[in-house]
């Protein structure tokens, strides 16, 4: 035998289930009135500084179906890079975000401010992009993964740089529609199955 | 444990402890489940910044459900239970001031929600969902009815075990864990197919509450412990502070 380390085992995840947004999103699912609005609304105020951007985008599942059930969140700096509590950080921005794909069309919306890059431990920069956290019925575990743009400078990126395959880079980059406009699909399994991300 | 500020990178997932994404017996994770191995890399201030929610977000009646939905101030049908416990990180610090929300069936084993059409009667003053801050020491509380256990389309004749669903922040993004509590002794457990997606037993174990005597209150309610156990992050003499963290 050798001594017990002093550390603790993480408790282990479960689906969110179908009625995850009963207990995240209740306005949404038909209960309002319980609290006086849902949670993470919207990741900013009418005064951030920045451009505000407008993300569409659907949860797709291995068969090609959009899943009508999935929830999402998002977490982000503000146009600087930087993050809510930061002392310099803009205070029209929380940075987190929570939306469902719509009950009929499965289509999400992220409206927001573009995030800034951000500096890695190692002193360079990562390129501008929006964390995401996956949950729905059949996920075991919420899945994580990122939306990067492809009109920034995603070159230097050291999380994209660790993609091997370079076709799958393209699964993280949201492609521009227009002025302010994305749309970023995610793929939970087959052909273009997103990046999902273990950090 | 020591008082050093949380600076470094978040400890790794075991992915082992956690269940597995591909499971045939819980059929909707077979088109669900990426077939991809994860891109694992260390953290980022993206994962190790998230979310911090205030205490002026929380109303009086936030951690009742037996009376924040009471429509006519009749409160909830069913058991009465408190359900208590701590979060703490793997460092076995306590988590203070994180956002735990959770969400239920009614003590008929149906939820409100337009999707649940079990013929169960929804209860008018029992909405299913509550929120609340655990305080400095990590400890939090929610009274609640016992849920009852449902039927659910999946093999021709599975049924959840009572269980409450639990999302919880931390203070990284990359924390962030949504789970369920199940009831100790409760015959269903052995037979779901949900909570046998965890394949480590003594990680399910974790997830079964036992009844806790010590906090029931006479006349009034019985009660159950669940702690919650997140991801820690490295302690280290030689990490440097982050410009911009
Ligand atoms: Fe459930």
């Amino acid at each position: 035998m050798v001594q017990p380390l002093d550390i603790l085992t993480e408790t282990p995840s479960q689906t969110a289930g179908p009625y995850v947004h009963i207990g995240c999103i209740p306005s949404f699912a038909g209960l309002p009135g319980v609290y006086p609005q849902d949670l993470g609304l919207s990741p900013i105020a009418k005064e951030a500084n920045g451009q505000i951007i407008t993300i569409t985008g659907a949860v797709i599942d291995g068969t090609g179906w959009a899943l009508r059930d999935a929830m999402i969140e998002s977490w982000q700096p503000d146009a600087a890079g930087r993050f809510a509590g930061h002392p310099e950080a803009d205070p029209a921005v929380s940075g987190f975000c929570r939306f469902a794909a719509d009950k009929d069309s499965g289509l999400f919306t992220l409206r927001t401010v573009k995030p800034g890059a951000v500096a890695h431990r190692d002193g360079g920069m990562q390129a501008p992009h929006i964390s995401l956290w996956i949950v729905a019925r059949g996920i075991n575990i919420g899945l994580s993964t990122r939306i990067y743009f492809e009109d920034e400078d995603n070159s230097n990126d050291p999380l994209l740089a660790r993609i091997e395959q370079r076709p799958r880079v393209e699964t993280l980059i949201a492609k521009r529609t227009g002025e302010g406009q994305y749309r970023f699909d995610i793929r939970l399994q087959g052909e273009g199955e997103t990046v999902f991300l273990d950090l | 444990m020591t008082d050093r500020p949380d600076l470094g990178p978040l400890i790794p997932r075991q992915r082992p402890m956690h269940p597995v994404p591909y499971d045939p017996e819980y059929k909707t994770s077979v088109p669900r489940s990426p077939k991809w191995p994860l891109l694992s890399m260390e953290s980022t201030p993206s994962e190790e910044t998230g979310p911090r929610f205030g205490h002026a977000l929380i109303g009086p009646l936030d951690n009742n459900l037996i009376l924040n939905f009471a429509k006519d101030g009749s409160p909830a049908i069913g058991e009465r239970i408190l359900m208590h416990g701590r979060v703490l990180d793997e460092n076995a610090r306590p988590v203070p001031h994180t956002l735990l929300e959770i969400w239920q069936a009614n003590a008929g084993g149906r939820y409100r929600h337009v999707k649940d059409n079990y013929l169960a009667p929804l209860d008018p003053n029992f909405g299913g969902c509550g929120r609340t801050l655990t305080d400095e020491n990590g400890c939090y509380q929610f009274l609640t009815i016992r849920p009852g256990a449902y039927p659910w389309p999946n093999r021709a004749n599975d049924w959840r075990p009572m269980h409450i669903h639990i999302s919880v922040f931390g203070h990284s993004f990359g924390q962030r864990l949504i789970t369920q509590m199940y009831f100790e002794g409760d015959p269903l457990i052995e037979r779901c197919p949900i909570a046998a997606t965890i394949k480590a037993r003594s990680q399910l174990d974790r997830l079964v509450a036992p009844l806790d005597m010590a906090r029931a209150r006479p006349l009034d309610h019985l009660a159950y412990k669940f702690d919650i156990v997140l991801r820690g992050r490295r302690q280290s003499m030689f990490e440097n502070k982050l410009e911009g963290m």
